[in-house]
């Protein structure tokens, strides 16, 4: 019951984008197509789930003053061993994540739900909770990669869908400004429902 | 150089055109003073670890750097963020000994400048330009000056615009992160003016 709790509180209604705030940089630039933001979320997944699953192995041999560069250490590890990875299999994303990938070691979620959840409960505990921010956050991504691509190149994961009914792309859509609005509209759109998150 | 000083600040504004730092960006920017200290922070942060790490690049990471045959680049995550977090504990240190009252202000805020995206992101598209538009230590001091300065701007511009929207009638769902989310976009509009700028 709790295990389940701990697995859905994050996909919405503590959405770790929309509702703490949390890892929004960078990620953003990767959602003008929607491939490179499910690769994307998908590294994200990895990196918070086993993050969490390491820390909260080694939570007890860790001094506090310690902490926060055993932390950075296991998750640049995990990163480099994305980036390789991708590197190696997809070489053609990994072009287009360019930076990206290697800020996920910057993505607050990561760091986050490691101080948070991970250093004060049980492995597999933390495993899931990794894995549910994780998709929390590949979510908010593909959502906003999703409208960002359909309305700015007609297509979605490169078929065109749009453009066969005499689409003209609104290129817009594919300028940076954009993929903030569309996050505050989401915002606006998911406070409208859960009224408690409302700020007074 | 100038072109590289204006291209970081205006043209690539680490906030508005690559989304870097948006975490404490949104979360400080409630008073124009704090706005103030924590971007000071960052760009001093920047101007150190940039040229630091364009110097580790140089002679460590980049091919055939260290030894003949041997590329460290896979490595380069690990010690971009090693020098950042050991810099931010330095200014952390320092901004606790000479101005307490900007310490408690910025409270978690500070020690998280280590994971803040700007500073790793500019170390990033550091090593990326290396050869093209940065050649020597000097270039990798501007680049990073101009992209802390540049998010200083925004910060501040941000923490600006929220202080006025305190009277303004905005709508129940998007007050808080969801109006600045969209002020930010608008303002990164306002910012594309300046692409194509060329000195």
């Amino acid at each position: 019951m709790k295990l389940s709790k701990n697995f859905t509180n994050p996909l919405a209604a503590n959405n770790p984008v929309i509702v703490q705030i949390l890892g929004i940089c960078s990620a953003l630039a990767v959602t003008v197509k929607l491939e490179p933001a499910c690769v994307m979320g998908l590294s994200v997944i990895f990196v918070t789930a086993f993050s969490n699953l390491v820390m909260s192995l080694l939570r007890n041999g860790v001094p506090s003053r310690i902490r926060i560069i055993v932390q950075l250490v296991v998750i640049a590890t995990l990163v480099i061993v994305v980036d390789q990875f991708l590197r190696a299999y997809m070489y053609d994303v990994s072009k287009q994540l360019s930076v990206y990938v290697g800020l996920i070691i910057t993505n607050c979620i990561v760091m986050g739900r490691v101080e948070a959840f991970a250093l004060g409960n049980k492995p597999w505990d933390a495993f899931v909770d990794g894995v549910a921010n994780g998709i929390g956050y590949a979510l908010i991504l593909i959502i906003v990669a999703f409208f960002r691509e359909l309305f700015g190149s007609g297509t979605l994961f490169g078929f065109d869908v749009l453009a066969r009914f005499g689409y003209v792309n609104n290129s817009l859509m594919l300028f940076p400004p954009m993929a903030l609005i569309i996050v505050g509209v989401i915002i606006w759109i998911h406070r409208s429902i859960n009224k408690d998150l409302q700020e007074k | 150089m100038l072109n590289l000083f204006i291209n970081s600040m205006l043209i690539e504004n680490m906030v508005f055109a690559f989304f870097f730092g948006m975490c404490s960006y949104i979360a400080v920017s409630k008073s124009v003073k704090t706005a103030l200290g924590l971007g000071a922070a960052v760009t001093f942060v920047m101007v150190m670890t940039v040229p630091l790490n364009y110097l580790l690049n140089q002679y460590v990471l980049a091919p055939n750097a260290l030894a003949e045959g041997v590329d460290l680049g896979f490595l380069s995550f690990i010690l971009f963020i090693a020098v950042i977090a050991a810099f931010v504990q330095l200014v952390e240190m320092i901004v606790e000994k000479f101005s307490p009252s900007l310490y408690n202000q910025l409270g978690i805020f500070l020690p998280l400048i280590a994971v803040n995206c700007a500073i790793m992101g500019g170390s990033l598209f550091m090593q990326q330009m290396v050869g093209t538009e940065i050649n020597n230590v000097g270039d990798s001091i501007v680049y990073g000056l101009g992209s802390g300065i540049g998010w200083w701007l925004a910060i501040v511009m941000m923490a600006a615009i929220r202080e006025k929207i305190e009277y303004s009638h905005v709508p129940a769902a998007l007050k808080g992160p969801g109006i600045a989310f969209i002020i930010t976009g608008l303002m990164g509009i306002a910012f594309m003016i300046f692409s194509g700028i060329q000195l």
